[in-house]
């Protein structure tokens, strides 16, 4: 598998750690810390996941290349590379 | 059922193996049924026989969407042991290792169950601290280990090269009553014995959807239709998350790619199965004399039952390096299988939030060993409609209310158990 990080271009799957799924996201602290819904909001964060058979949009680590991170939408069937991205921008591609 | 023994062998050797029936039948689906299994590996095949044996729940169907054992219990490397450490996974393997024991027997089929023993290997003064302790452990738990030296470990396996420079053998911790079995013969002669006691064998129908009101399951759709069920047990190892995305569910765990390969056959050379956590890769030699062997998952969200090239390439070096003279062996095949890695590294078996639909998933890459104590405790959680104690800990909530069982001590990474 070959992936192309955003900054060094198609490099080999070896030099990359995966960081699971890019859709994720901390949940923002509340008004009040005591607040029920945070605690579920935390587990869903830690714990559950989409696992799409399809298009997945996730974060790899150029750990052995130029260390930075960014997202990918990879297919899981297929392994396909739709798209990568830095971090702070969109992906596109695939039919999601 | 015709029984298979000695005296039916040479009565079919007569007629020159011409007349031997088929092991199940393959009927068509009824309107309704007791009980459905969804999935006919390992662990549904087990669950049906159980319910049938245990419960005598014989109303039962097992509905797979390809045939039956296609999936992981044909793909696994058939290693077979119950040396845990936490309570909650302890008791429950050993109850596996009982029904293993016997298993043949019960089942009126030749699983080749073989004690061949299970060797983990130490390569550090940590791992030996480290595997004495869970020695120690299993042994207050009333489970077999045994400490072998370097010396004891060379008897065992004359081939094992005990002096490489990166991953020097220190010592290693045998589970003796552990081994491995023939894996395909376990799901046909669960799905024989459980054919015998009435429960249908749905192959090639794929469930498409659940059809459930005001809470409560009340069967699922199919390739063949709707079938109904007044209770519904899902076992479907990496299809999990799908299967529930149905029921509305989502589920604690991903789906990963593991990879598993096998050497051209050779004369008997490893008569035990070698396993070494830190050089990632755990070996024995099948019957038929090829080398088995396997390593880590691939480390990303896969649904694809087929890994890449550096993950062989690792498994292999790591192989070699332990063995060095299976270098000169050819590669014959490798093979993957999906698997869904739960958040702790410990497997579900449990009721859902929607009634008389339960779940039994989260088998990481340690589903085959378990199959006989998963299908018991299904079967249990299913009739009686809640866990046995030996399931108690593996419950759904369990990461909503801090109780996980993480054996390895990793945390929430799903790719690192």
């Amino acid at each position: 598998m070959l992936i192309k990080c955003p900054w060094c271009g198609d490099r080999a799957l070896q030099e990359f750690s995966y960081q699971g799924d890019a859709t994720v996201a901390r949940p923002p602290e509340p008004a009040d810390p005591a607040d029920a819904n945070w605690d579920d909001e935390w587990y869903q964060f830690v714990y559950l996941r989409d696992d799409p058979k399809g298009w997945h949009d996730e974060v790899w680590h150029h750990i052995q290349g130029c260390r930075k991170h960014f997202k990918a939408r990879r297919h899981t069937v297929t392994h396909v590379i739709a798209d990568t991205a830095p971090m702070s921008e969109e992906l596109k591609g695939g039919d999601k | 059922m015709k029984k298979y023994s000695v005296f039916s062998l040479a009565r079919n050797a007569l007629d020159y193996h011409e007349n031997w029936t088929e092991a199940w039948r393959s009927p068509e689906p009824k309107p309704e049924y007791d009980v459905i299994i969804v999935g006919g590996g390992g662990h549904g095949l087990a669950t049906a026989y159980y319910l049938a044996k245990e419960h005598g729940i014989t109303n039962v169907a097992v509905i797979e969407k390809g045939w039956l054992g296609g999936g992981n219990v044909a793909r696994n490397t058939t290693i077979v042991r119950s040396n845990y450490q936490l309570e909650g996974n302890a008791f429950f393997y050993e109850k596996g290792m009982d029904l293993w024991r016997s298993m043949s027997q019960d089942l009126n089929y030749n699983v080749m169950f073989s004690s061949r023993g299970v060797i983990n290997l130490a390569h550090n003064d940590a791992q030996v601290d480290a595997f004495q302790r869970r020695g120690n452990t299993m042994r207050l738990n009333g489970i077999d280990a045994e400490w072998l030296t370097v010396a004891e470990i060379k008897k065992r396996a004359p081939l094992l090269n005990t002096e490489n420079m990166r991953y020097p053998v220190y010592g290693g911790l045998c589970q003796p009553k552990g081994g491995t079995a023939r894996h395909d013969a376990v799901a046909w002669g669960y799905a024989r014995a459980a054919d015998d006691r009435g429960v249908d064998m749905i192959q090639n129908c794929e469930v498409t959807g659940m059809r459930i009101e005001n809470g409560k399951i009340l069967g699922v759709e199919t390739t063949k239709g709707f079938i109904g069920a007044k209770k519904v047990g899902v076992a479907v190892a990496g299809h999990s998350s799908q299967v529930f995305q149905m029921a509305g569910m989502r589920l604690p765990m991903e789906t990963h790619v593991l990879q598993a390969m096998v050497s051209e056959p050779i004369k008997p050379a490893l008569d035990t199965v070698i396993t070494s956590g830190a050089a990632h890769c755990y070996i024995s030699q099948s019957d038929k004399g090829e080398m088995v062997f396997g390593g880590d998952i691939d480390f990303y969200n896969s649904y694809a039952q087929r890994g890449n090239y550096p993950i062989i390439e690792h498994v292999v070096t790591a192989m070699c390096e332990l063995f060095p003279a299976f270098s000169r062996l050819r590669l014959m095949r490798t093979w993957g299988g999906v698997m869904d890695m739960s958040m702790d590294g410990t497997p579900i078996i449990d009721k859902t939030p929607i009634d008389s639909l339960y779940i039994n998933a989260g088998w990481c890459y340690g589903g085959f060993k378990a199959t006989p104590a998963s299908g018991w405790c299904f079967a249990h959680t299913i009739a009686q409609d809640q866990p046995h104690d030996l399931n108690s800990a593996f419950r759904l909530n369990r990461f909503e209310t801090g109780h996980t069982l993480d054996e390895k001590g990793v945390g929430s990474t799903p790719n690192m158990h």
